[in-house]
């Protein structure tokens, strides 16, 4: 079973939903506390996040940075626009790979579902060639949540 | 022909190249068949198809005079292949999280961050 889905939208947008079986309060929380962010958010085995900061307030900075173990390594800058508590968080970043991409405008709402939560997150790229340049720059970085979904596709 | 990551998926950023991919996935057309249904010039349609073959993801067949264009199995194998690796990196993320969660006490009233 796939709890999670991950789609195309339009020309420039990704959405990806996930249900929870946590309350949106801590779904949220896992999501803008840093020393939380930090226990889940790796991407592939062997990579870890040294550097977490995010300031969750309207305006406040975003810093995650990954290290691969082997001395490699990324990191992704951003700011929140706008949250509010425990329902929606609305934010800008861009990857550093070492060049910044244009910046990815994301919205993640956290909506109660039964006893959890249903997650959706939207990210919109300023057009259709910097989502593809995101999807693809996925390849080296396994991280960044991208993707086609190609099955329904061809 | 080696597939190249970036030229796929910016082949794909077009929803004519993907309506095009859609169609060779139910057996080869040539550039003639192609055009009729999406109602474009045959030049129109040959440029297209020279992006996709570009980036891996389709090839052609010499058939006598006709070219006949279908899906390249090995192209679209590899993205199918890396699309499903991000797809797990992202759904081990989520998992991780899942561990969080059921870690978390709920905060306490008037606790502030």
């Amino acid at each position: 079973m796939s709890k999670m889905t991950l789609k195309t939208e339009g020309d420039t947008h990704v959405v990806v939903t996930r249900r929870f079986a946590a309350p949106p309060q801590a779904v949220y929380r896992a999501h803008t506390e840093p020393e939380l962010i930090q226990k889940w958010l790796l991407g592939p085995p062997g990579w870890t996040m040294p550097v977490c900061i995010g300031d969750a307030r309207p305006g406040g900075k975003i810093r995650y940075e990954w290290a691969d173990g082997k001395g490699g390594g990324f990191y992704l800058t951003g700011e929140y626009l706008e949250l509010e508590p425990y329902r929606r968080i609305v934010h800008v970043e861009r990857m550093y790979l070492p060049d910044p991409t244009p910046d990815n405008h994301v919205e993640t709402r956290f909506d109660a579902d039964g006893d959890g939560t249903l997650m959706t997150m939207r990210m919109t790229l300023p057009d259709a060639q910097t989502r593809a340049a995101m999807l693809a720059s996925g390849m080296e970085h396994g991280m960044e949540a991208s993707y086609v979904r190609l099955e329904g596709m061809i | 022909m080696t597939l190249d990551l970036n030229a796929a998926f910016a082949a794909l950023a077009d929803p004519t190249r993907r309506a095009i991919l859609a169609r060779l996935a139910q057996g080869e057309a040539t550039v003639m068949e192609l055009a009729q249904p999406f109602e474009m010039t045959q030049p129109a349609v040959s440029q297209h198809l020279k992006v996709l073959e570009e980036a891996g993801l389709i090839s052609r067949r010499v058939d006598g005079t006709r070219r006949p264009r279908r899906l390249a199995k090995a192209g679209i194998e590899a993205m199918d292949q890396w699309l499903a690796m991000v797809r797990e990196a992202l759904e081990r993320d989520y998992d991780r999280l899942d561990g969080v969660l059921a870690e978390m006490e709920p905060k306490k009233e008037g606790e502030t961050q």
